[in-house]
């Protein structure tokens, strides 16, 4: 048995040499990789162009994602889950096109209460979506396209029976100031955006509910064995990304100061794309906040850097595509990867 | 011991049945706290179904269940597990993404004053169960990639922080190596130890002996002996196992046994199986036997063109042939009619018709067009050929008894003309009724001349109706019958890997 004995320490001295590398490596390889690929635009396109090497320009970059940031995240607790939400830039057209029409209709009124309408709206639509995925037990790709164009559908019948366009001089200013105020220097939009993606991700990492909504999207059948509410979970992550689409919403009126039916059409995509290239898993179960914010300031960046180099922004939907799949693929190479290295050790001795 | 222990789980004329199959009828089973118990029995013996209800899986139509000596309803498997009992699959049921220590504590994470998730605590408590089990797994590491053993363990360290009094392991060795089959039997008798009551499902009786202290057997859904493991021998084990009966069985009828169809050589698929040689005759059903797992679909897949073998040669009708798609098997003239009918061999919401002439597209198209008339019409002979009971062949197929199913998924392959019939499981969940009837058509396709691999896993079947009976064991040939020398207990004996 001494023979055996030593191949079974020598088989444990591998293991424990496997595991020191692979956890943190694979946890954390895309977070580390999007560094990368956000200090190599900076570097190329630096080198090019100095003025993208101002501080003004990242700030200018950080702006230009702060909202896509806040639909990101609760599109990512969606995704987190299998599911997905489509509806994201319709949700967050309406209300920025309500916001600021009721804003302009009671101009007197208190800031907040139009903030808290907005959001309250869009808590209502993402519930509409939950239920009906939830209960109604339609796949979430197929409700939320139709909430697509059911709420879009909404913000041009709300156009065309009040106004077909908010402008800035409709809007008090203290609305338009949410988005230019500055705290210690820092925009306003960036530090709510950064806010938001520190207390979702906190969550997530902290919460019995955060861990369980990895559960779902992991394994929805083991999640069941044990007890997991799942059709609670997925309501609530639906709820969410409403609610957080109507805050973005809020800001989107405020930023753009000129709001008409069609604004944020398409966002959905970009959103999607922010997520997925921030390394969660479209098939659920894994990814981090972290990851997605990184994943929306480099999509940021490209955009960002692609203008200062006068490159035409047609170039964007095409580097947008391509992104996506680099990251769906680099995830599949992964998991296929560790597949194999399970396989290889699962030969009978 | 001098005083015989309270059980902890009890159960009492435990009945269940899906469709028209009873698997269970009213069985009695008890479990004592710091033993192994074996349940063994061939497949469909209704083991998995008891798993099934102490999971919390499945509800009994009848029977009382009774743990720790009060009666108890096990509505889900959450309430199986809060009463302390805990089932680990043959595949572990685990969060691939999440790493061990909160595949262990999902849903009940340790969490501090603040209600938040107490991940050093939880890590903690992980390491010192994996270290209480010996056991040098990293509780940081993801679930995907650890390899089944390793996962088994983690469902096992799950249990252990549940306080799980039941530990139920079904079929856990399938997929281990024979190393780690040993690491798991240290664990199992440590656990013993500790007063955990184990239920122990395989059909591996050497690990019965090996392991267990009490063995039960069950066959066709009923308990016929509980008994201390020392008391009993392979032989008496194997007779109590086998023995089924099956009711209107329909003998093959005789038919001429002609030239070699099919002949295979030394077949190889790494960690499937090994070494598989045969012949085929036209006009010969072949039985293969053996019990889940002994690789006799795996072979069948190669046949058809699904998996790959590694070594190995299939010579058909005196010509070697490569057979490296479905596509070439049928061109070859090789069916196969697998054996989970939803799964691959029907579109369930076709119509009859549709699903016969799938196979055959090109005969019942025209210039590359489906002409339904010419499908209605191969369907219509094909329905009343096998006597499918229908509407008509334009209704669904999710309408039909599973016994007309399987006879649209015989017409499909009939339709290719094949020389050569592989049907894996043909009867496997149809009622006793429908089963004669496949049986009758089995029997008449031979007789017409068909070759035909019959994989079965009822024994009274496949004596019935095979000429000759090649036996699997873990991916290797461990007996071959003619009719007149097949006996359920040689049989049995050989699917069981037992040397005689």
């Amino acid at each position: 048995m001494t023979a055996t004995s030593q191949e079974v320490e020598r088989k444990k001295k591998r293991n424990q040499v496997s595991q020191a590398r692979l956890p943190g490596l694979v946890s954390r390889v895309r977070e580390l990789g999007l560094l990368i690929v956000l200090l190599l635009i900076i570097l190329i396109v630096g080198v090019q162009a100095p003025r993208f090497l101002t501080i003004d320009n990242f700030e200018q970059i950080l702006l230009s994602v702060a909202i896509l940031v806040i639909v990101a995240v609760g599109e990512t607790l969606v995704i987190l889950t299998r599911n997905v939400d489509l509806s994201v830039g319709s949700m967050v057209g309406i209300t920025a096109f309500v916001t600021a029409y009721f804003f302009k209709q009671l101009p007197g009124i208190n800031l907040l209460l139009g903030i808290l309408l907005g959001c309250a709206l869009g808590l209502v639509l993402g519930i509409v979506n939950g239920l009906i995925v939830s209960f109604g037990r339609v796949p979430a790709i197929v409700a939320t396209l139709g909430t697509l164009y059911v709420y879009r559908a909404l913000v041009f019948i709300i156009a065309a029976n009040t106004t077909t366009q908010v402008n800035a001089y409709d809007v008090p200013a203290s609305y338009l100031a949410l988005a230019t105020t500055q705290i210690f220097g820092i925009p306003a939009l960036i530090l709510i955006a950064a806010v938001i993606a520190i207390i979702v991700g906190y969550f997530l990492h902290t919460s019995q509910s955060g861990r369980q909504l990895y559960a779902v999207g992991s394994n929805p059948e083991a999640a069941n064995m044990i007890g997991i509410r799942r059709d609670w979970l997925v309501f609530a992550a639906f709820s969410a990304s409403g609610l957080l689409c109507g805050l973005a919403g809020v800001l989107w009126g405020a930023r753009f100061a000129t709001v008409d039916a069609t604004d944020a059409t398409g966002l959905e995509l970009q959103v999607i794309a922010a997520v997925v290239v921030g390394g969660v898993n479209i098939f659920g179960g894994s990814g981090t906040i972290l990851g997605v914010v990184l994943g929306a300031i480099v999509l940021g960046t490209l955009q960002n850097a692609l203008n200062i180099l006068n490159i035409s922004q047609f170039w964007l939907q095409a580097i947008y595509g391509a992104a996506i799949i680099l990251a769906v693929v680099l995830d599949a190479f992964i998991t296929r990867w560790l597949r194999r290295t399970t396989l290889s050790r699962r030969k009978k001795a | 011991m001098t005083n015989p222990p309270e059980p902890i789980v009890e159960l009492s004329g435990i009945a269940k049945h899906f469709g028209g199959v009873q698997a269970l009828r009213g069985v009695d089973f008890s479990l004592l706290p710091g033993e192994v118990h074996a349940l063994v029995g061939e497949n469909g013996a209704g083991k998995s179904t008891l798993v099934k209800i102490l999971a919390g899986i499945h509800r009994p139509d009848a029977g009382v269940v009774k743990v720790g000596g009060e009666v108890v309803e096990l509505r889900s498997p959450a309430q199986a597990q809060a009463l302390g009992i805990a089932v680990v699959y043959q595949e572990p049921m685990l969060f691939p993404d999440l790493d061990v220590a909160e595949n262990v504590f999902m849903g009940r994470h340790p969490r501090d004053r603040f209600g938040r998730v107490d991940w050093k605590r939880m890590y903690r408590e992980v390491d010192q169960l994996l270290a209480s089990l010996d056991v040098s797994l990293s509780s940081h590491r993801p679930v995907q990639g650890l390899s089944v053993a390793e996962q088994q363990l983690v469902e096992i360290s799950k249990a252990l922080s549940l306080q799980a009094r039941v530990l139920v392991l079904d079929e856990p060795t399938a997929a281990l190596s024979s190393h780690e089959v040993e690491e798991l039997f240290a664990i199992v008798k440590q656990l013993r130890e500790r007063s955990v009551a184990i239920l122990f499902v395989s059909h591996r009786l050497e690990e019965v002996f090996k392991i267990a202290d009490r063995l039960t057997v069950f066959r066709d859904g009923k308990h016929i002996i509980t008994a201390p493991v020392s008391e009993m021998n392979t032989e008496q084990i194997v007779k109590h196992m086998v023995g089924r009966e099956l009711s209107n069985l329909f003998p093959k009828g005789e038919a001429e046994i002609g030239e070699v169809v099919l002949e295979v050589r030394h077949l190889n698929r790494p960690g499937v199986f090994a070494d598989v040689s045969f012949n085929l005759h036209r006009g010969e059903i072949l039985g293969f036997a053996g019990l889940v797992g002994a690789g006799r679909t795996e072979v069948a897949r190669v046949l058809f063109g699904i998996d790959r073998a590694e070594s190995g040669e299939i010579w058909l009708k005196g010509k070697k042939v490569h057979i490296r798609s479905p596509q070439q098997a049928m061109d070859n003239g090789i069916a196969y009619v697998p054996e989970d009918r939803h799964q691959y061999g029907l579109v369930m919401n076709f119509s009859i018709a549709a699903n016969v002439t799938l196979a055959i597209l090109q005969q019942v198209s025209r210039l590359g067009l489906l002409d339904p008339r010419r499908e209605k019409k191969i369907a219509t002979e094909y329905s009343s050929q096998l006597h499918i009971r229908s509407e008509g062949v334009e209704q669904l197929v999710n309408a039909l008894s599973g016994g007309n199913q399987q006879k649209v998924v015989l017409s499909k392959w009939l339709g290719t003309n094949p020389s050569v019939l592989i049907l894996d499981e043909p009867t496997r969940g149809i009622d006793v009724g429908a089963k004669a009837e496949v049986h009758r058509i089995i029997s008449d396709l031979a007789s017409r001349g068909l070759a035909i691999i019959l994989i079965s896993s009822e024994l009274p079947e496949v004596l019935a109706m095979a000429d000759q009976v090649i036996v699997l064991n873990e991916g290797r040939i461990t007996g071959t019958f003619a009719r007149s020398e097949a006996t359920q207990e040689r049989v049995m004996f050989a699917a069981t890997g037992q040397d005689r």
